[in-house]
């Protein structure tokens, strides 16, 4: 049995759920930005499946774009981590409410 | 000839600017420039009057100022003509006169290059209002004429007296004023025009009839009442008289006070042609006349005295304005512009020796003062309308002017006002200059020759000036807008009876204060009513003070509980109803970061969801594209 597109788009389906599972129940910032990691990179599997299916490089250079803004958002992402970390010593969101009304 | 004659306004104005540009330098100058351009001045204007005589017309240069969208422009221009000249003539020439006598009377004062410049600025508004062709200009310089006023009664600012009357005379001459320039946008709706020429042909043509007409002249003579101080707005004048006594003198005793009655002539045809506005002028103009007589012979001020003096007389000319007599109102306005500018710079001569308002503190000055008595004299003459002094032939004119339009109620007014005159300038002349001294000691001494100077040249032509009657009337005639004059009204028996009253008046005056077989303190405790109305000025001013606090405040009132509760409370119940919306509305703001993404995805898959839903042909695209297995992944969704 050839591995087809279906295969790909299932994995990317089921490395999205498990990125939006950890998103929502992850209570450690760190944890989250990993999940947020896993769902980009369901994305940017999706987008190469579906360039070599169509055998166009489109989809390509969207997942390259998706690297380059992963790679960004996760530099930024933890450097809030640790900001937010010397500031409360602690990444908690559950606690990290002092912006609430 | 003409084209020159922008310069008779121009000059004041310049020596204003140059003495108020030199500053504290040019103190001792101040008074020489001002009066040295008013004396140009008046040589032009003088220049111009004999022109005129020998050639009579009316000619007018003007410039197109703004140009509006319609074919209405304003203008800037002059129109020269008997009547214009006749007022440059007297404003430059009283306007002289105290300026010289300012020279005496002003020294020393810390204030005197203000004086001077304001003066200056003065002559100028009231020589440009005097010189305006059309009404837009006009009204310009009539404001300006009544800031100036507005400066010079509140020269001695410290005074709080002063500030506030300064203060009145402002807001109350406003009220006219505002029916001034409504008259005047009114007429321009109607006639398309603001050239004073212009419109009169088009109100002779009947452009503007019925209630229009006679709306527009009440209207405009709602600004000459403010101006002229005629009833109800006459309170501002005795007012004013907190000013230096020259600055009463000229403006308002000759030339300011006098712009009412130029205005009702320079607009004459607009007045002519409603018979209801004219009869209501004459007879305003008649009681004005009559109330102002009777206060001013129980006021003990002596510039109370002639400013409620100013305000009779003005009332006099309304009066022959109504009666459609222009001419006798003109003269009139002539020869009591130098008799009473006599009188008040006479008046400030006595303040200046004894350094007192009050008449009964002085008395027995005459010796003292003897120049200023003779001069006085002259005037009080001239005032009382005693044979051969001037006032005795202006007052005559109006009187036969009266009698000639029919109106036998005014011709008993003017006759008692008359009667009036005589005894309370009598009871001034005769407390100040007769009799005991008054208890107070003073050193009354004769003001230096600046100021007796003008005296002279004032009591002079107050003598003379009425011998000059037919020639005004025929030259005056020949001015723009003067009704069609015919010969002279005569009647042998009128002036008899005016001199009869004036002579009546005199010897009451006489007895009373010179004699004093009858008191006077007695004459006051025995109509102590009578007495005591005339005192508080027929209580107008308290009635204004009441109707102010009770109408207007009351009003007041409402409308800050109407703010308060009502508009106020519209915005807070808004703005607690935003407070209220926030409030509950922020509670869904938990802070869980995961609650929010939550949201976000489950609103993500709601648009999704619907999108699909409304467009199923998208799943069929889908279906298309991907092998037919994803397609049926894609519709189990």
């Amino acid at each position: 049995m050839t591995i087809g597109l279906v295969h790909y788009l299932v994995l990317s389906t089921i490395l999205f759920t498990l990125g939006l599972y950890g998103v929502f129940t992850r209570r450690n910032a760190v944890a989250l930005l990993l999940a947020v990691e896993l769902i980009m990179l369901a994305v940017a599997l999706n987008f190469t499946a579906g360039a070599q299916f169509w055998g166009k490089p489109g989809g390509l250079i969207f997942a390259i774009f998706i690297i380059a803004v992963a790679a960004a958002e996760a530099a930024v992402g933890l450097a809030l981590v640790i900001a937010i970390y010397r500031n409360q010593k602690d990444v908690d969101l559950d606690r990290l409410t002092m912006l609430r009304w | 000839m003409i084209a020159h004659v922008w310069l008779i306004p121009a000059l004041p104005l310049l020596a204003a600017i140059l003495v108020s540009a030199g500053g504290r330098r040019s103190a001792r100058l101040a008074g020489s420039i001002t009066a040295g351009a008013v004396f140009f001045s008046l040589i032009m204007a003088l220049n111009v009057l004999t022109g005129l005589i020998s050639a009579p017309g009316v000619e007018q240069v003007s410039m197109v100022w703004l140009r509006s969208a319609g074919n209405l422009s304003m203008e800037l221009g002059m129109l020269v003509d008997p009547l214009s000249v006749i007022m440059l003539v007297i404003v430059c020439f009283i306007s002289l006169m105290v300026q010289i006598y300012s020279l005496g009377y002003m020294a020393g004062d810390q204030g005197i290059v203000r004086y001077f410049s304001f003066m200056s600025f003065f002559t100028f508004s009231m020589l440009g209002l005097v010189l305006a062709n059309n009404l837009i200009t006009l009204y310009m310089f009539w404001e300006l004429v009544g800031l100036s006023s507005y400066l010079l009664i509140g020269f001695w600012y410290h005074k709080p007296e002063a500030a506030d009357a300064a203060k009145k005379a402002f807001i109350v001459t406003r009220f006219g004023d505002l029916g001034l320039l409504i008259g005047i946008l009114v007429l321009a709706y109607f006639l398309n025009t603001f050239n004073i020429l212009e419109v009169g042909e088009a109100v002779k043509g009947g452009q503007l009839t019925g209630h229009w007409s006679t709306m527009v002249a009440l209207l405009i003579f709602a600004g000459a009442a403010g101006k002229s101080a005629q009833f109800p707005l006459h309170v501002w004048l005795p007012d004013a008289m907190e000013g230096p006594t020259p600055v009463s003198a000229l403006i308002h005793a000759a030339t300011m006070v006098a712009a009412g009655v130029f205005l009702v002539a320079r607009l004459f045809p607009v007045f002519a042609a409603s018979e209801t506005a004219l009869m209501i002028i004459a007879y305003l103009g008649g009681f004005t006349a009559l109330l102002a007589a009777t206060i001013a012979c129980v006021q003990n001020d002596i510039k109370r005295i002639l400013a409620y003096s100013t305000v009779s007389q003005l009332g006099y000319m309304m009066m022959a304005l109504g009666c459609r007599d222009y001419i006798a109102g003109m003269f009139h306005l002539t020869t009591h512009a130098v008799f009473k500018a006599l009188l008040f710079l006479a008046a400030g001569s006595v303040i200046h020796a004894v350094h007192t308002n009050d008449i009964r503190q002085m008395g027995g000055l005459g010796p003292a003062l003897k120049i200023t008595a003779a001069t006085m004299l002259v005037a009080a003459l001239a005032l009382g309308g005693i044979p051969p002094f001037s006032g005795f032939f202006s007052k005559d004119a109006i009187l036969m002017g009266i009698w000639a339009a029919g109106r036998m109620d005014l011709l008993m007014v003017g006759i008692v006002t008359a009667g009036l005159t005589t005894f309370y300038i009598f009871r001034l002349w005769l407390v100040v200059f007769t009799g005991r001294p008054a208890e107070k000691k003073y050193q009354a001494h004769e003001s230096p020759w600046v100021m007796i100077l003008p005296l002279l040249v004032l009591a002079l032509l107050a003598l003379s000036l009425g011998w000059l009657g037919e020639n005004f009337r025929h030259f005056l005639s020949a001015s723009w807008g003067a009704p069609s004059v015919g010969e002279a009204p005569h009647h042998r028996l009128i002036p008899m009876f005016a001199l009869l009253a004036s002579l009546a008046g005199f010897g009451w005056a006489y007895l009373v204060y010179f004699q004093k077989t009858i008191s006077a303190a007695l004459l006051a405790r025995k109509f102590a009513a009578t007495y005591k109305l005339l005192k508080h000025k027929y209580y107008i001013d308290e009635i204004y003070i009441f109707l102010v606090r009770q109408g207007m405040f009351m009003l007041s009132r409402g409308l800050a509980w109407f703010d308060r509760y009502v508009v106020d409370g519209m915005v807070n119940r808004i703005g607690e109803f935003c407070r209220l919306a926030g409030k509950g509305t922020r509670r869904l703001q938990v802070g869980r970061l995961q609650a929010y993404l939550l949201a976000f995805f489950l609103g993500l898959v709601v648009i999704m969801v619907s999108v699909l839903m409304t467009h199923p042909e998208i799943l069929e695209i889908i279906r298309s594209y991907v092998c037919p297995a994803t397609g049926r992944v894609v519709a189990m969704l």
